[in-house]
């Protein structure tokens, strides 16, 4: 046998490995089924540009200081407001003359670093109080979804507005602002599933064993809620990204000189009958980013959730 | 048997009659607590807040007499419950307190506002319904195919743009480079203060006077910041219309309307978007309520001068007043709006009574 054939069959023992319908260990199982959904979403070219858009985010974000062609905070008042394809500054450069690229892809950290942050945050959160609030029933449950219906009871920017404005401008308070109104929806997500999940067999079965409430929440019935928080999740990261760049935009996100796409935006308003690229370009950033996001949720909401795949 | 049909249908409408009041009453008692959950979050952002309410009225150089003193007649000495509930008093006879900025009663300066708030976005909820259902049909139809497929991409770019730079693009085209429409604000300069102020919606006010003339120039005002604000109410229409329709169109009914003859026209525009409507009212009254949200950065861009430009102004000039009075009001808004959608089903879906 050629050493072609020998990886062929090493790769198609995998695939059968990958693909069995009858899984001998749970490990297996678990790989079959997030094998099975990658299969599911590697089918649809939408999904996969947008997965294409959001790993080239990360690596921008990663890489920003050896793909950046110069230092984005540098000022170059001899070389402003460059229109884009200029030698050395190939998407033109701003007031104080900082290169547009660079500061666009030192400013994908500022957005990975929001989205991360609340993405850890609020879910997690939502989670809990949901779970909690769809398990114990009762007064418990009555307390908290009332509690979330008020937080859903504001326009997200504007209660959003009001935390920032309490808690003074910047990228912090920003991201505490965000992920403060946006937990509400993950937590109606997490109770409804668990309604359905809390009298079935396998829970009663638990409880007879003498499992504690907390185990069982804990242990059993989080990881049930988990499939549709991570696409609510990947559908929201596109709406988180806005509502950053909103707050960047009215000057309560990122502070200058750092670049934020929102902030950019904010500056290059003041340009923008003549010198349109300094808030057209970092524009056209976030509209990517959430499109990639929004491409890759639509698709991973197919592939998990069969029910919703119209 | 004693019970004649018609007691028996008697005692019927008595029960859910008595059922209507008891849900009637478990939804006032939802929306009071509701109101006020969203009445003890702006309390306590006020609270916390970095800024000295006591500084802001003694000034810097006041002596710690005089501050303590203003300290107490402001009730701050008082404990935090006393605090709330005088918090509730004041807000329930509409006294959120003097602007800073306008030094005049915060509800005063809202009601002058909120006017061109609603007008913007009835506007562009217009226009999202007027684009929106059509296209959410034509899509349902033609499921899968092209014209699918470009409501879908209408949709998920309107999903993904920023407002704030969608308006200034817009701006730069439509009235930097076309000159196709007025510019920022609500009415050329001269045509300020024309009109006698009725409704404070200005394409009302002027229609009502009969002056045309305002009438256009506000009209060409308007146009670019409703549709680039409607786009997203569009979006989200469009694709609920869309769902919507497909479930109606996979209907027996639907099949016997088309086995009876009838034209493709009556079934899908008449007959299936007709019992669309219904859940269709929800949607609709919903986007409205997020345009509140996606108006405040709009109404920034075109210098608009809403509830949004309102509370921004006032937020960048720490005026907590202002801002918390602002925040409380759009939240009553927001929710009385979606009590609304809820009604609206209520009445007009007999499933839901």
């Amino acid at each position: 046998m050629t050493d072609h054939a020998i990886s062929h069959g090493r790769r198609s023992a995998l695939f059968a490995w990958l693909t069995s319908e009858t899984p001998s260990s749970r490990m297996q199982a678990r790989c079959v089924q997030w094998f099975l959904g990658w299969l599911g979403l590697a089918r649809n070219p939408l999904a996969m540009l947008g997965l294409a858009i959001v790993v080239t985010l990360i690596l921008a974000a990663i890489f920003a200081p050896l793909l950046a062609p110069h230092d984005p905070l540098a000022q170059d008042l001899g070389r402003r407001l460059l229109p884009p394809g200029t030698d050395g500054n190939l998407l033109g450069t701003d007031e104080l003359g900082r290169d547009i690229l660079s500061r666009l892809l030192y400013g994908a950290r500022i957005t990975l670093y929001v989205v991360a942050l609340v993405v850890f945050t609020a879910p997690v959160a939502g989670l809990i109080v949901g779970t909690v609030a769809g398990y114990a029933g009762g007064w418990v449950d009555v307390v908290l979804m009332r509690m979330t219906d008020v937080f859903l009871a504001f326009p997200r920017l504007v209660l959003a507005l009001a935390f920032v404005a309490a808690l003074g401008p910047g990228i912090g308070n920003a991201v505490l602002a965000i992920a403060l109104t946006s937990w509400p929806p993950y937590a109606r997500i997490a109770r409804a599933e668990t309604l359905t999940i809390r009298n079935s067999d396998f829970i009663a079965a638990i409880r007879l064993q003498g499992a504690s409430p907390l185990r069982i929440v804990i242990g059993h019935v989080m990881p049930l809620c988990v499939s549709s928080v991570i696409v609510r999740v990947t559908l929201d990261m596109a709406g988180i990204i806005l509502t950053a760049a909103g707050l960047g935009f009215l000057g309560l996100g990122a502070q200058p000189p750092l670049p934020e796409w929102g902030a950019m935006i904010s500056t290059g308003r003041l340009f923008i009958l003549d010198q349109w690229w300094v808030a057209a370009m970092p524009g056209l950033a976030i509209f990517i980013v959430s499109l990639g996001f929004n491409l890759l949720g639509d698709g991973l909401r197919d592939a998990l959730d069969p029910r919703s795949g119209r | 048997m004693s019970l004649t049909g018609s007691t028996s249908g008697g005692r019927r409408a008595w029960l859910s009659s008595r059922s209507g009041v008891l849900k009637g009453g478990r939804l006032l008692i939802s929306l009071a607590v509701t109101l006020l959950g969203l009445l003890l979050i702006t309390f306590l952002i006020g609270r916390v807040m970095p800024i000295d309410p006591v500084l802001a009225v003694v000034g810097e150089r006041a002596t710690k007499e005089v501050y303590d003193a203003t300290r107490a007649s402001m009730g701050l000495d008082d404990p935090l419950i006393v605090q709330f509930l005088n918090y509730i008093g004041e807000v329930l006879t509409g006294n959120f307190g003097n602007s800073l900025l306008t030094s005049r009663p915060v509800i005063d300066d809202i009601a002058r506002v909120f006017p061109a708030t609603l007008e913007l976005a009835s506007v562009a909820t217009l226009f999202g319904v007027f684009i929106g259902i059509p296209a959410g049909v034509i899509a349902a139809v033609n499921a899968g195919r092209w014209p699918d497929h470009l409501v879908r991409l209408l949709g998920l770019f309107g999903y993904s743009m920023p407002v704030f730079w969608l308006g200034l693009m817009g701006l730069m085209i439509f009235y930097g480079k076309l000159d196709w429409v007025a510019g920022p604000g609500r009415l050329d300069i001269f045509f300020d203060d024309v009109v006698p102020q009725v409704t404070g919606v200005i394409l009302i006010d002027s229609l009502l006077a009969g002056n045309t003339e305002v009438f256009a120039n506000a009209l060409s005002h308007i146009i670019l910041p409703a549709s680039v604000l409607g786009y997203y109410s569009l979006a989200y229409i469009s694709r609920m219309t869309r769902s919507f329709m497909l479930e109606q169109l996979a209907q027996e009914y639907v099949t016997t309307a088309r086995v009876k003859g009838l034209s493709e026209w009556m079934v899908i525009w008449r007959h299936a978007l007709g019992n669309v409507m219904v859940p269709l009212i929800t949607v609709i009254a919903l986007s409205y309520a997020n345009l509140l949200e996606g108006s405040v950065l709009t109404e920034i861009v075109f210098a608009w001068p809403g509830i949004g430009f309102y509370i921004t102004n006032a937020l960048l000039s720490a005026d907590m007043n202002a801002v918390l009075g602002g925040t409380v009001m759009v939240g009553i808004v927001f929710v009385g709006l979606n009590l609304l959608s809820d009604l609206l089903y209520r009445v007009f879906d007999p499933r839901a009574r």
